[in-house]
């Protein structure tokens, strides 16, 4: 059991600054609100980029302070920053992309950035977990808020719908996460994460208690990560969420449900690998496959980038099938930069595209792109290529790591199903540059007005498309050293496995 | 010594960002604004490269100015990181590039002015310039290759620059399949070496780090420098793969200027020269070299002799002077080689832009038959030209003179006597089908037609000072390598020779020439000049004072002219030979045998059952929370028995 002491608290400012400020941002927001009105919520939105902002600065002092604090409850180390700074660009992009479809839909302003801000205390409180209470914090922080704004639009009910679907399943895994985290607790007699992995030994590898605990664990992040067969409620969501939650639920929501199941399971379950890594292949065989071949069909491409988020964390759950090898760790941070700046992109050229009330880019609302608005169509090809995996951009480089770890870990037909995946998903992404280029015009579109805040995400996350995967170093040895923070390893032992 | 220079990268970063702005805004901003932009982003890099001239020539003889950019490639052991590098080799190359390629810039935006696309042209225009600086600054073999992939493409994009029209988009593909032909050579020739490498663990494709390693590869120095020959074969347009280059003159004729005869088409003599410790190690590669560089040299001059259109004449030319190049650093003269390239480049670029002057007045008249008589309402194109063909007969004192005369002295002096004998036959006849451009251009009677008659003027200011300034550059240009022991000697060759003429460790190496003076020198130097007065004479008996006489000529060498009127045949035999045979393997053995025979059958069948699949998955997603639930649950029994079952054995 862990103690709170006090002098643990007196130390511990500095690593918690960035949660800090996130959520007193998000209080502050929720205070000024009601004296905004809705048309003008634009103001609140930049106040939580400043908030943001000034997150980010902190979180990048933290780096290199790897420690514990509040009795082992929140780790600071470099994988918690690493996952910190990744959530609030994530986030940023976000709320940079919300400000006019915030106030053009007559949305209320106040109550959504703040709750994009409590979603995002959530999702860096699951990065910076020490326990699994805090773990289950940081979970439902993040999911209670994400409930809301998947059912912003009051008066969508599709909208509605996603949000209740989204709800009722959710409760559903958070139960199971939190008996499996009592279980755990049952067989180690620990809920923090460092005492675990110390209790783990041969003879509690056989601990029925354990491995029930596991199993029930690895159901609710499942449902996080949106891996099959906890996926389902997926594509409704996403499709009747506003597209900027989309985009945040695709991004950050799956950023910390990785970061969460990555340091529960890689990091501190790792000693008993064995025990869980055939179940991880399983489930990211049946997820690539079937985000893969549902994607094939969609003709929205709400729903259709909803079935390539499934498929792409089918990907990274070949990564932690890859856990005893300490690259795949690294690797996997590295692909989920990657895919939060293209996806974010994705998104945000979907909503430049949407009109106002139509609620989902249809497919065919891409035809002739390439010639009423060809910046966009370049952008969105951009993304669609990465997504591919085409080098030299983010996700090529991305897969190409994890892929790479998963073969030195012996998982050689997971890797050939990854391919063959990763071959099917080039039809329905390159059918969206097909459309923006091969297609005529369908009627005169409405000419839309390019949103400052939309214009400057969509170049954010070209940007950070090409770089991330263009100049791979940097972004790969700070994934590396997170990774090996997390660990608890100094980051040249984990290089040296490169 | 090395210094570091980061502001090379500015050199790259201008044209950078001229494309940017062409590609993205040059529709908006209008034709002035792309007028402006696209040459000043090329006069911004020539202003850079000087200034890193400048701190170049304040550093001892064989420093380099560096510029590290960012790691590329680690796969394992093996690590590229790309940099800049800018010694007296790629000084030389990186000056010529922005300053000829800003002038052309320039000439451009009066040539282009009547044309719509204005905007896609300077983009692509600063694309290539940014692709050659590429090339020229890597300071790896990898890099290198980007570049030569780069000018590759701009080359394809400009050829076929009016794809409307069939036959010119299909010469920009011939252009592009010749060229991708010998980039197969020269990717098979980094290949060799980073193979010949790694075997000793060596890991690196580095310039410099090449050279340490010489004697590493010295066991496949012949076979990588003949790939990367045949590599060079294709860029620069020597035989066997020249065909494309008179095909590219459908493009704009500053490009034409630009790129096949100033600066792309050079890239391979570039090479040879930055790789010249490589190919001093493989004596029988250079031999080669030198030998298709003086026959593709020999061989296009014949075919210029009767070409009619002005362009296909400059670019048989080019072949042929690149040839000489060729020759060059085929028998060591490393120097010369790159000598002749800048030269070459000042008064080839002034040619091509003088012909686009011509056609320009002319509305887009090509064929000499339909010309004459221009020298009085073309006074300054006609000028300019006219010092131009002085320079590339090699008449003393223009640029063209000083550079073939050390060329050809050095095939001479290391034995090459046939070879030189060849080139001087070349230098004749090369002055010869000059001089009849000149004359069936600017002299005689006027055979241009009436309606285009009318329009005749000269062109604009901004076409003119260009032409003028490389015409001073064409005069005054080969002063820099002057034979040893006039005046300041061969400057040129003193500043390149700790790059090409450095001595390699323990590696047995055929020696590097340096043109000595002496009575031998100044007597080959008369020889050559007597051959290229006789062409001028022949040119002036044949064009001017007999003008009838070469039809009957013609009528009475029928088989000689028909020969090289149809350019011996060479795309012919190349059609019968290679396309048609390939054509067939593609489309009946490969397409209908096996694509649509095996493959497509295989594709349909995965197609058919990856779509049923797709439906069968999605039809699943029926919206209904209590399946979903339900779907969940089967997942969480199935992991709850795994861990049971596991429990229980």
């Amino acid at each position: 059991m862990s103690h709170i002491t006090l002098s643990a608290i007196n130390f511990a400012w500095l690593p918690i600054l960035p949660l800090a400020a996130v959520a007193a941002g998000a209080m502050a927001i929720m205070l000024i609100g009601p004296g905004v009105e809705d048309e003008d919520s634009a103001g609140l939105g930049i106040l939580a980029l400043i908030t943001l902002l000034a997150a980010m600065v902190f979180a990048i002092f933290t780096l290199g302070e790897n420690s514990l604090a509040f009795g082992g409850s929140l780790a600071t180390d470099d994988y918690a920053a690493f996952f910190e700074i990744v959530i609030l660009i994530a986030t940023a992009l976000t709320v940079a992309m919300s400000l006019d479809y915030v106030a053009d839909e007559g949305m209320a302003g106040a109550e959504f950035y703040s709750l994009i801000l409590f979603a995002a205390f959530g999702m860096m409180l699951m990065a910076a977990a020490g326990d699994l209470i805090i773990v289950f914090i940081g979970l439902e922080t993040m999911s209670l808020a994400v409930y809301a704004l998947a059912g912003f639009l009051r008066r969508d009910p599709r909208s509605n719908e996603a949000a209740l679907k989204y709800f009722i399943l959710g409760a559903f895994s958070t139960g199971f996460l939190l008996y499996g985290i009592a279980l755990i607790y049952g067989a180690t007699g620990s809920i923090g994460l460092a005492p675990i992995r110390a209790a783990l030994n041969d003879r509690a590898a056989q601990n029925p208690l354990l491995l029930l605990g596991l199993g029930m664990m690895l159901i609710g992040f499942g449902f996080k990560v949106a891996a099959v067969p906890f996926h389902m409620w997926t594509p409704d969501a996403y499709e009747g969420a506003p597209t900027p939650v989309t985009a945040f639920m695709a991004v950050g929501v799956k950023l910390a449900a990785f970061a969460g199941f990555m340091r529960v399971f890689m990091a501190n379950l790792g000693p008993v690998s064995a025990q869980w890594t055939m179940v991880l292949w399983a489930i990211a065989a049946l997820t690539m496959t079937v985000g893969n071949f549902a994607a094939l069909v969609q003709q929205n491409l709400k729903r259709m980038l909803a079935y390539s988020a499934i498929a792409h964390a089918g990907y990274l759950l070949v990564g932690m099938a890859a856990t005893p090898r300490a690259m795949a760790g690294g690797a996997m941070l590295y692909y989920l930069v990657g895919y939060a700046f293209t996806n974010l992109g994705a998104f945000a050229v979907v909503i430049a595209l949407e009109r106002k009330g139509a609620g989902g880019a249809t497919l065919s609302d891409f035809r002739g792109l390439s010639r009423s608005r060809p910046g966009l169509a370049l952008a969105m090809t951009l993304f669609m290529l990465s997504l591919m995996g085409v080098p030299p951009l983010a996700g090529f480089v991305g897969k190409f790591y994890v892929f790479s770890a998963a073969l030195s870990a012996h998982l050689v037909w997971l890797v050939i199903i990854a391919a063959l995946n990763s071959a099917v998903s080039v039809y329905y992404y390159a059918r969206v540059i097909v459309v923006m280029y091969a297609q005529e015009e369908a009627a005169a579109p409405p000419r839309l007005a390019a949103h400052p805040g939309l214009v400057v995400s969509v170049i954010a996350a070209v940007a950070g498309t090409i770089l991330v995967g263009l100049y791979p170093q940097p972004w790969l040895s700070a994934a590396n050293s997170a990774y090996a923070s997390a660990l608890g390893r100094p980051a040249a032992r984990v290089a040296s496995l490169r | 010594m090395t210094q570091n220079f980061p502001a090379l990268a500015l050199i790259l970063l201008f044209p950078a960002i001229g494309v940017l702005f062409n590609l993205f805004y040059g529709g908006r901003a209008g034709r002035g604004a792309v007028n402006f932009a696209g040459p000043a982003v090329i006069v911004l890099a020539f202003a850079v490269a000087v200034s890193a001239f400048v701190a170049l020539l304040r550093m001892p003889p064989g420093a380099a100015l560096t510029c590290p950019l960012w790691p590329w490639i680690a796969a394992g052991p093996f690590r590229v990181d790309l940099g800049l590098r800018f010694d007296a080799l790629s000084a030389v190359m990186t000056l010529v590039v922005t300053g000829v390629g800003a002038l052309i810039h320039i000439y451009s935006a009066g040539y282009m002015a009547e044309d719509d696309d204005y905007a896609r042209y300077f983009t692509y225009l600063n694309l290539f310039a940014l692709s050659m600086l590429v090339l020229v600054l890597a300071d790896n073999l990898l890099q290198m290759f980007i570049g030569w992939e780069g000018v590759g493409l701009c080359s394809y994009l400009l050829i076929a620059f009016w794809f409307d029209n069939p036959q010119y988009a299909y010469n920009g593909r011939k252009a592009f399949i010749v060229n991708r032909i010998g980039d197969l050579g020269f990717l098979l020739g980094i290949l060799t070496l980073a193979g010949a490498l790694a075997r000793h663990n060596v890991w690196t494709l580095d310039f410099v780090a090449l050279r340490e390693h010489a004697a590493l590869l010295a066991p496949v120095a012949t076979l990588a420098a003949l790939l990367l020959f045949f590599g060079a074969t294709g860029k620069s347009a020597q035989i066997p793969l020249y065909v494309w280059l008179p095909d590219a003159m459908v493009g704009p004729t500053p490009v034409s200027a630009l790129i096949h005869a100033a600066t792309m088409v050079t890239a391979g003599v570039y090479m040879i020269a930055r790789l010249n410790f490589l190919y001093l190690m493989a004596p029988e590669a250079m031999e080669v070299v030198a030998t298709v560089g003086v026959v593709t040299a020999f061989f296009a001059a014949t075919i210029a002799i009767v070409q009619a259109d002005i362009k296909r004449v400059l670019a048989y030319s080019t072949i042929s002077q690149i040839g000489y190049m060729m020759l060059g650093v085929g028998v060591g003269a490393f120097s010369a080689g790159v000598f002749h390239l800048m030269t070459h480049a000042f008064f080839k670029g002034l040619l091509f832009l003088c012909s686009g002057s011509v056609i320009h007045a002319l509305h887009g008249e090509q064929d000499m038959n339909k010309m004459g008589g221009l020298r009085r309402k073309l006074p300054i194109t006609f000028a300019t030209m006219l010092i131009a063909t002085l320079a590339i007969s090699a008449i003393p004192p223009f640029a063209g003179f000083f550079s073939k005369d050390q060329i050809l002295d050095a095939a001479f002096g290391s034995g090459h006597v046939w070879l030189w004998l060849l080139g001087v036959v070349t230098a004749g006849l090369t002055s010869f089908y000059m001089f009849r451009l000149i004359f069936m251009t600017f002299y005689g009677d006027s055979r241009v037609e009436p309606e285009r008659e009318r329009h005749l003027h000269e062109s604009p200011r901004v076409m003119t000072a260009p032409l003028i300034a490389l015409a001073v550059l064409s005069v005054v240009g080969g002063l820099v390598g002057l034979p040893k022991g006039l005046f300041w000697g061969n400057a040129f060759g003193r500043f390149l020779a700790p790059i090409v003429n450095h001595p390699l460790a323990g590696v047995a190496a055929a020696p590097v020439l340096e043109v000595e003076a002496g009575a031998a020198s100044v007597l080959l130097g008369v020889v050559s000049l007597s051959a290229a007065l006789l062409g001028i004479l022949m040119a002036w008996l044949l064009y001017r004072r007999n003008p009838g006489l070469t039809d009957r000529l013609a009528a009475r060498l029928a088989a000689l002219h028909g020969l090289l009127w149809r350019k011996y045949y060479i795309d012919e035999i190349y059609d019968v030979l290679v396309s048609r045979p390939l054509f067939w393997i593609s489309a009946v053995l490969l397409n209908r045998g096996v694509d649509r025979g095996v493959i497509d059958a295989m594709v349909d069948g995965t197609g058919l059952t990856v779509e049923e699949g797709g439906e069968a998955v999605s039809k699943a997603e029926s919206g209904n929370v209590q399946l979903y639930a339900f779907v969940y649950l089967l997942g969480a029994l199935a992991i709850v028995a795994y861990y049971v079952y596991r429990v229980m054995r």
